[in-house]
């Protein structure tokens, strides 16, 4: 009988590196994302085209408003300038906005069900971030072709495109747009850990967020509102809270509003941000989880 | 009628009391609801700074369009209140066949689904609407003789039995759809037609957009209509759009109850 040895131990020369192996996770994660977003696809579709809605009442409302006024422009924006701002912002809040996550985590906490990422070996923030990854993509799939056609038929509002360096800023910027968003919801929503429902909290967040975002209305039009402060306008002070960069500050940097060095200054401004609040959501995760307790099977 | 009546004192009387046992959280909810509200109003606010009024010659200035405003405060913190909390829970009953159980009571299945619950909590905002009307019909050119006074509350009701309907055929959507999470996304852009005046939709695909907002789905008239009668004389035009808005609520009311049932027929429990 010809012996073969057998081991447990693990064979270190053809193990997949572990880089590697957790890209396989996370690619895994995201599949098992992609098919569950897939599954009710008629609410999906629905939920995308809805959002368009919107945007149609602002044009409405911003083409009445300039008839009524003998300005040229309000805070820099032609009637032009502020269709398109709205339309990119539309763009903006596409990557940015995390509708359910943090009401999703502080759920997920509430009932239980977060126990499972204490037991197996994937990381929750980054399933977290795989999910909204894939929420995205199968967002953008189907966005594309509303978004194509409204960009298209509306392309008459928007300037001459800007030149190669700042359309490669506009891009970083949505991506950061799209980190910001996710790890401010995702700390949020980790405040379940201290408190039981944060769906107030969460609804004071989007307050703030819906108003200095810029969704609303372009921050530079904050900028004639004093705050007490000498020589500083509430849009000088929005501009260094994370909330504009989610919506105002791609927009403003295809619209040419913001160039230079200020562009350079706001961009670093977005990246500390982006990073302050991935280690709050990583320090919040840390702490939540040594003091969670959960009963039963 | 009475019955139905009674057991919806019993639904509100129990809500009431679910919130008062929760004070803090009514509270939290009510100041959030302002909070929301304030917003809109402080934007509202940063566009008069802008211009004297909404649309050249169309006459709403400032103190026209807050008494528009706060008539639509009203009107939509009533379906808030009453429809909305109900509605809402039905996407999930759906997904998970707790509509059987609502099927098998011996009551209408329509009034169960969309009465149940009531948000008292969404009463704040209307009362902010009442304080600026109050604050702006002072302040109207034309001051709302009697008649408008009576006519007012009538156009409101209108109002709100034109979303009710709406509300009730989205519900009848989610029967169909098997899940609906979307509900409340769609039930906020289509009502965000009616937060501004009819006039601001002009031109080519104003015009258009605003006879479908007024003779396809309503909701042009749901605010308007009220509106107006306070903020413009009462003659001519301003009966035949009452009159339109009668005409509406009633079609709403009637078209939303044949979908409905019409949707249960098809239903399928999603139970084991």
């Amino acid at each position: 009988m010809s012996g073969r040895s057998v081991t447990l131990e693990p064979d270190r020369h053809v193990a997949p590196p572990r880089l590697l192996e957790g890209l396989r996770v996370w690619c895994t994660m995201l599949a098992i994302c992609l098919e569950e977003r897939l599954v009710y696809r008629g609410d999906f579709l629905l939920g995308t085209a809805m959002r368009f809605l919107p945007i149609v009442t602002q044009i409405f409302l911003w083409t009445a408003v300039f008839s009524a006024t003998s300005r040229a422009d309000i805070a820099g924006y032609t009637r032009d300038d502020v269709v398109a701002y709205y339309l990119l912002t539309m763009l903006t809040r596409a990557f940015s906005s995390m509708p359910g996550l943090a009401g999703g985590i502080a759920r997920s906490i509430r009932d239980g069900s977060i126990k499972k990422f204490l037991v197996q070996p994937v990381d929750f923030i980054g399933f977290l971030l795989a999910a909204r990854v894939a929420h995205k993509l199968v967002y953008y799939a189907v966005a594309i072709v509303p978004f194509a056609a409204v960009f298209l038929l509306c392309r008459g509002y928007f300037p001459p495109p800007p030149d190669a360096p700042t359309v490669l800023v506009f891009l970083a910027s949505l991506v950061l747009a799209f980190l910001l968003g996710f790890f401010m919801e995702a700390t949020l929503g980790m405040l379940g850990f201290w408190v039981l429902e944060v769906s107030s909290i969460v609804f004071g967040y989007m307050l703030v967020q819906y108003l200095l975002s810029g969704h609303m209305f372009p921050i530079d039009m904050l900028a004639g509102i004093p705050t007490g402060m000498p020589g500083v306008s509430v849009a000088d002070l929005v501009q260094w809270l994370p909330f504009g960069y989610t919506a105002y500050f791609p927009a403003a940097v295809w619209l040419g509003k913001i160039e230079g060095q200020e562009l350079f200054r706001a961009l670093a401004v977005e990246v500390g941000w982006v990073v302050v609040m991935a280690l709050a959501c990583r320090a919040a995760w840390h702490r939540g989880t040594r003091r969670y307790g959960a009963f039963g099977g | 009628m009475s019955r139905y009546l009674a057991i919806f004192r019993t639904f509100a009387r129990a809500c009431l009391v679910r919130d008062m046992t929760f004070r803090a959280n009514f509270l939290l909810e009510c100041l959030t609801s302002l909070g929301w509200m304030s917003m809109n109003l402080a934007f509202y606010l940063l566009v008069f700074t802008f211009t004297p009024e909404i649309g050249a010659g169309s006459g709403w200035t400032k103190a026209p369009f807050f008494a528009f405003v706060g008539t639509g405060l009203i009107v939509n913190s009533i379906v808030q209140a009453l429809f909305m909390p109900s509605a809402e829970e039905l996407t999930e009953m759906v997904r998970t066949g707790g509509l059987d159980a609502v099927l098998v009571q011996p009551l209408d299945a329509q009034f169960l689904v969309s009465m149940h619950r009531v948000d008292f909590s969404s009463f704040a905002n209307g009362l902010v609407g009442v304080g600026l009307v109050a604050w702006a019909v002072p302040r109207l050119e034309h001051a709302p003789g009697p008649i408008a006074w009576l006519v007012y509350p009538l156009t409101i009701l209108c109002g709100v039995a034109i979303l009710y309907g709406l509300v009730i055929m989205l519900a009848a959507a989610t029967i169909l759809m098997g899940r609906n999470q979307s509900l409340y996304d769609f039930w906020f852009y289509l009502t965000n037609f009616s937060r501004y005046p009819a006039e601001i939709y002009a031109g080519p695909w104003g015009g258009p957009l605003r006879a479908v907002c007024t003779f396809v789905i309503p909701i042009l008239l749901v605010v308007n209509v009220p509106a107006r009668v306070l903020a413009r004389p009462l003659a001519g035009e301003a009966w035949w759009a009452v009159g339109t808005a009668l005409l509406a609520a009633c079609a709403s009311l009637a078209l939303s109850r044949a979908v409905f049932q019409a949707a249960l027929a098809r239903y399928r429990s999603a139970s084991s």
